[in-house]
């Protein structure tokens, strides 16, 4: 089985949809023959020609609005927005039309789309190039957004996403492109070739949207996490020595809030990470879930692992990023209650 | 960088900022004069396959057919059959007497809301009656004539209106903001100019495959400010798409005159100078020269010419909608006063004028389309009007938002089935 980081799996995941399907079609900010600043789109022009795969002009608006058009034809667009942090000239495009699309013309007409962007910190991109705005789309009615956390899932999640009907907005944690990070942003970086995930199955096959993954199985207290922040937890957790059941949502939207739900009824402890900042993030909807329906099988109460309430400071990355410290002092909280 | 003391511009004048004005207030006595109407016929025709150069001189004039004495004149002359210009007329009227009925069905109480585009009938009717009818529009709230030159039922329509049990979109969305993919309409959007680049991807996924159909987008002079009617042009420039682009410039967005968008600095039609693209500027009210632009940007487009924009110079002859009163803006004679007239009058006074109608006929052709509105309206109530709905199926507001129905909203709509509407 070939060995492959996060970019080659995403790059294989474009060319095994595009060689079945005619009707997907890529673009996005320098994504043509160039293969995008990530080289995740990196041959695919070369293979599938310049009017299935082409650059597009510096319009995150333009690029989401001409892809709403292109799918209300009939076509699969699968666009990339070249950092999160530039998403914002598209927001209307995606929260008004993309995701209300099928409601308003009671599925008329149908948004099939993916809209691609590496999102996250840890990269010293400072506050443009690192943003982690994923609670700006899991709170609109008709959107999926999904996050993988390693090349396997990268892979059979982007292909179940181009399959899907409804419009994913899929997030790629850009700190893991090229191998796991585990917070310690002193040592030396581990590439995938060394982690188990990182062998891909060629051709086509794929992990369901909406099933988060149990990574770490254990008994003491369940971790919820995403992205970058699983293996953070995954290496804090082990670091602190306990016996910790570690969750990798995979899909927000929807949630597999089933196997959260049974994973803290029997652990009893809950701590939720992520890297976005704290006020109105995703955590605060898992934590008001995991209250709902585990309350009474809490023995503390719920901890948030975040971001700070602050722009990402450039300089100041290690003391904003949610690393090492700030989860073992969490779960030393969540422990100790 | 000069490191002036700043002491030393004290006699530079102070800086002023401009904030445009219309006009005339209410109370006022409105004077158009100073609007150019130049002589119908007297715009050249540049060739379809021109360069857009060629037809920048244009974004600054009007292209009019319709002269003083209601005869066609001129190259832009479309040269339509007698039976064409009669359809035309027809739907217009069609059109009038449909808005005359939902304004007063929203003055009775039996929908939210409604929005009339008298006095623009001629832009949608004749722009349909020039594109193929499996082109697709992405429109505006305002082009209404689009669907009922097509031949979309009156019904169907009303039923929107009505949010009623034949409402195709379930209630979904505020009245008149039709979709039907069949008649080549493009679900209406309140989020003004989205629909504008959407038009521009639709037109450049038909290059993509090979297609022959193009695309028309939509937008009003007020919202050319959006970044998406930039977003249109650039991509229609850059992909060189099958797509024409209409601005309507009915000179009032709401309350604001069309110079709040820009309009004193330039015309809309020279938005398109900076792009590239071709322009065109029309007399909007004057029915056989807007079937003469759309028609040659048609051509333009299908031969791989690339796109065209084209404004329609007209005027918003009511208010913006059942919730606007446009006394307390403008004087209330300016529709009356506006000296492009009414489309609907021009187009029959050039019927009459080539002696292919007489008033007879406009009469008993006027009485059957109020009669077909009336008729349409009486079935459509039968299903139904808005206040009596909301109540019948509350489930239904949980499909839809995707394919399936995910947990979450199954839990929600089990919640709402048990609590009901009242």
């Amino acid at each position: 089985m070939p060995t492959m980081n996060m970019i080659q799996a995403l790059n294989d995941a474009h060319k095994v949809t595009m060689r079945a399907d005619d009707d997907i079609v890529v673009f996005g900010e320098d994504i043509g023959y160039f293969g995008g600043v990530f080289r995740v789109t990196e041959g695919l022009q070369k293979e599938f020609g310049k009017t299935r795969v082409f650059d597009a002009p510096i319009s995150e608006g333009g690029i989401v609005s001409t892809a709403v058009g292109m799918a209300a034809y009939g076509l699969k667009p699968v666009i990339e927005i070249q950092f999160a942090d530039y998403i914002y000239p598209g927001y209307d495009q995606i929260v008004s039309e993309v995701a209300k699309m099928r409601y308003r013309t009671a599925a008329e007409w149908t948004m099939p789309m993916v809209i691609r962007t590496p999102y996250g910190g840890g990269i010293f991109g400072g506050q443009t190039h690192s943003q982690s705005p994923e609670s700006l789309f899991t709170h609109i009615a008709g959107l999926k957004v999904v996050i993988p956390s390693t090349p396997y899932d990268a892979k059979g999640l982007l292909i179940a996403a181009i399959e899907d009907p409804d419009p994913v907005i899929f997030f790629e944690p850009k700190r893991i492109y090229n191998g796991p990070f585990d917070g310690h942003h002193d040592r030396p970086v581990k590439p995938w070739s060394k982690h188990p995930a990182s062998e891909v199955p060629e051709g086509h096959y794929t992990i369901p949207i909406g099933k988060a993954s149990v990574v770490r199985e254990g008994e003491d207290l369940t971790v919820l996490a995403y992205g970058t922040m699983v293996h953070v937890a995954l290496a804090a957790v082990e670091e602190q020595g306990i016996d910790a059941e570690v969750i990798d949502l995979r899909t927000l939207v929807p949630l597999d809030l089933e196997t959260i739900e049974q994973s803290v009824k029997k652990t009893g402890r809950c701590l939720v990470a992520h890297e976005a900042p704290r006020t109105s993030g995703f955590g605060a909807e898992l934590v008001a879930l995991v209250q709902e329906r585990c309350f009474y099988h809490l023995e503390a109460p719920v901890e948030r692992v975040s971001g700070w309430d602050t722009p990402y400071p450039h300089a100041y990355e290690w003391a904003y990023f949610p690393g090492p410290k700030r989860i073992k002092t969490a779960l030393g909280k969540v422990m100790a209650d | 960088m000069r490191d002036k003391d700043p002491a030393l511009r004290r006699n530079a004048p102070r800086l002023a900022l401009h904030v445009p004005e219309p006009a005339f207030r209410p109370g006022d006595t409105p004077d158009f004069s100073s609007v150019q109407v130049p002589a119908a016929g007297a715009a050249s025709r540049p060739d379809t396959t021109a360069a857009a150069a060629e037809t920048h001189p244009l974004a600054t004039q009007l292209v009019r057919v319709l002269g003083e004495d209601n005869q066609a004149v001129g190259p832009w002359d479309p040269k339509l059959a007698p039976d064409t210009l009669r359809k035309m007329l027809r739907d217009m009227v069609t059109v009038r007497i449909f808005d005359d009925r939902m304004y007063r069905s929203q003055r009775q109480g039996k929908t939210s809301f409604y929005m009339k585009c008298t006095g623009e009938e001629a832009i949608a009717v004749s722009a349909q009656t020039a594109l193929d009818r499996d082109d697709m529009h992405f429109p505006t709230y305002r082009q209404q004539g689009l669907l009922v030159a097509r031949g979309y039922p009156l019904t169907e329509m009303m039923n929107q209106i009505y949010s009623n049990r034949g409402d195709k979109l379930k209630g979904r969305q505020l009245p008149i903001m039709y979709s039907d993919k069949a008649h080549g309409f493009f679900s209406i959007s309140g989020n003004l100019a989205t629909q504008f680049p959407q038009a521009v991807g639709w037109a450049m996924a038909s290059a993509i495959k090979g297609d022959s159909r193009i695309a028309m987008g939509w937008v009003g002079d007020g919202a050319t400010a959006e970044g998406d009617f930039h977003s249109a042009l650039t991509f229609a420039a850059v992909y060189n798409a099958p797509v024409i682009l209409a601005v309507v410039n009915n000179q009032w967005a709401i309350s604001s005159f069309s110079g709040i968008a820009g309009a004193e600095r330039a015309t809309f039609a020279q938005r398109a100078v900076g792009y590239g693209i071709a322009a065109l500027r029309v007399d909007g009210n004057d029915a056989l020269a807007v079937y003469a632009v759309v028609n040659w940007a048609a051509e333009r487009a299908r031969a791989n010419g690339g796109p065209a924009l084209i404004e329609f110079f007209t005027y918003r002859a009511e208010g913006h909608s059942t919730s606007d009163d446009p006394s307390g803006y403008r004087p209330t004679n300016e529709a009356k006063l506006w000296p492009l007239g009414d489309p609907i009058e021009r187009l029959k006074a050039h019927l009459l004028a080539i002696g292919e109608w007489d008033e007879e006929r406009h009469t008993a052709m006027t009485a059957e389309c109020d009669a077909a509105v009336r008729a349409a309206q009486k079935e459509s109530e039968k299903l139904g009007i808005l206040p009596e709905q909301g109540k019948d199926d509350i489930g239904s507001v949980f499909t839809d938002v995707y394919a399936d129905v995910p947990w979450h909203l199954a839990e929600q709509r089990e919640k709402a089935l048990a609590e009901g509407a009242d």
